[in-house]
């Protein structure tokens, strides 16, 4: 059983660093939605000219939800079916969590709103704008608190 | 003080108020008023245009109230690159889009058939089917409206000229010192608001035409609900022989020019550049978000098929190894 869990764990460190450095492109690209990267000297940067093309932001934005989406997608089935067994989510997981499914719900509001013959109400359209950002800067503040306090996602069955 | 009339401002004025007269008279189908909330789109018969600019004229006039008047010595900027745009001292420009011209009329002189002809017709915003001006402003101050409008709301934009740079004709204009932005962080964020064409949409609310088709006295615009106004322009193109440009440019606007010279050639022979729009051929600037969006219900999918698969293995490899201790 030892085996499996510790399969598991390598597999769980490994996805974990992939969906740090995604998380971080989500937020590069999504920050350079705002008018702010030529402006503020980031496009200026070396190999980073790209960052005030605005379509091209929206394009890496757009893949990496979908891959989000099935990260996502593959941690809430894996965790029912197996994790929920091996170790228990902490107090500032179900934070993350929260804020997380503000940000996709959100995200995917966003993305229907792009899509051609779907229109919202002023009022909605401008509600999902910025309260997907808001969430997205939210969620790096929460981040940033537990990361002081070291908190983690998970904790052991026996802890 | 002597007064001299134009041949051309006696058209303008003369015929501006006979079309006013001809076109306030006749009674506004729902559709046109936007009630039915169906997508309205506008014909743009260049043959009949005559260059008298009635509609420029008709256009600041209507829209006067919601022009930009700028707070005056502007919030200085950081960092310095951020440049001022300012039209508030060039309010009465009339061959170019600004924030105080939201229409005018551009000029092609082109040869047809050996015979050198000149081609006048009004540019403003094309309003997009699924304008990416609204799709990627980030505050939702750009928004597409159900009867075909796509509007920029002056109390909520911040002047960052997204639209502009993603519009694939570079439509909207901005105008510093004026709107939010002064309210928030005027020295770090923001610079102005955006203006363009909103298709009068307080017009067409009340039930009346937008000011530059009311006004124009060759009737050169239309507006109706799309399929309408798209089998309208061909029945006039296959008479002609004539060319579309609207219908499909950017996978779609509501702003349909019929010509019966080709686009490639007006295009070639119009001034463009800042304010003064292209008539080139124009792919779908947000296909990639349609596409992507398929990707996004795909991925997910994929996601629980993999944990569920992974467990499966687990699960049977499990069962292999207390088959083996048994």
């Amino acid at each position: 059983m030892k085996t499996y869990a510790r399969e598991s764990a390598a597999d769980r460190k490994w996805l974990k660093r992939f969906y740090i450095m995604l998380f971080a492109v989500m937020a590069f690209t999504g920050f350079g939605q705002m008018p702010i990267f030529k402006r503020y000297y980031i496009a200026d940067v070396p190999g980073l000219g790209w960052s005030a093309d605005y379509y091209k932001t929206h394009y890496i934005h757009y893949v990496g939800a979908a891959l989000l989406l099935g990260l996502l997608a593959y941690w809430m089935v894996d965790y029912l079916l197996t994790g929920r067994r091996e170790f228990r989510l902490t107090g500032s997981a179900y934070v993350r969590i929260a804020l997380l499914a503000g940000i996709v719900i959100t995200g995917i509001f966003r993305v229907l709103k792009n899509l051609p013959d779907v229109v919202f109400s002023p009022g909605f359209t401008m509600f999902i704008d910025i309260a997907h950002l808001g969430f997205m800067m939210v969620y790096l503040m929460a981040a940033l608190i537990f990361l002081i306090f070291r908190s983690g996602w998970t904790q052991g069955i026996d802890d | 003080m002597t007064t001299s009339i134009s041949r051309r401002t006696f058209l303008k004025g003369g015929l501006a108020a006979a079309g006013a007269i001809a076109a306030s008279s006749l009674p506004l189908p729902a559709a046109v008023k936007g009630e039915t909330g169906q997508e309205l789109a506008t014909l743009i018969d260049i043959r009949k245009c005559i260059g008298c600019e009635a509609c420029v004229e008709a256009c600041k006039e209507a829209n006067a109230a919601k022009f930009p008047e700028p707070e005056k010595p502007f919030p200085k900027m950081y960092p310095s690159r951020v440049k001022v745009s300012d039209w508030s001292d060039k309010r009465e420009v009339m061959d170019r889009l600004t924030p105080y011209n939201w229409v005018f009329i551009q000029e092609a002189r082109v040869t047809v058939n050996g015979k050198e002809e000149t081609y006048t017709f009004p540019r403003r915003c094309m309003h997009c089917q699924n304008p990416p001006c609204a799709d990627l402003c980030p505050w939702g101050a750009a928004r597409k409206l159900k009867n075909g409008i796509t509007r920029i709301d002056a109390d909520i934009c911040l002047g960052g000229a997204k639209c502009e740079k993603v519009c694939p004709w570079h439509i909207p204009q901005r105008q510093t010192g004026v709107g939010l932005y002064l309210d928030i962080l005027p020295g770090l964020a923001g610079n102005g608001v955006m203006y363009k064409c909103d298709r009068c949409y307080n017009r067409l609310e009340a039930g009346n035409l937008p000011a530059c088709i009311e006004v124009c006295p060759e009737n050169v615009q239309k507006i109706g609900p799309r399929n309408e106004i798209i089998k309208e322009a061909h029945a006039i193109a296959k008479e002609i022989n004539g060319y579309i440009y609207g219908e499909k440019e950017n996978g779609g606007t509501n702003t349909i020019y019929v010509s019966p010279v080709p686009f490639k050639d007006l295009n070639r022979a119009i001034e463009k550049g800042p304010g003064r729009p292209h008539l080139k051929p124009v792919s779908d600037a947000m296909a990639h978000a349609d596409n992507l969006a398929k990707a996004m219900v795909i991925a997910p999918i994929a996601g629980i098929a993999a944990a569920a698969g992974k467990f499966y293995a687990a699960s049977k490899k499990r069962g292999q190894h207390e088959e083996g201790r048994k």
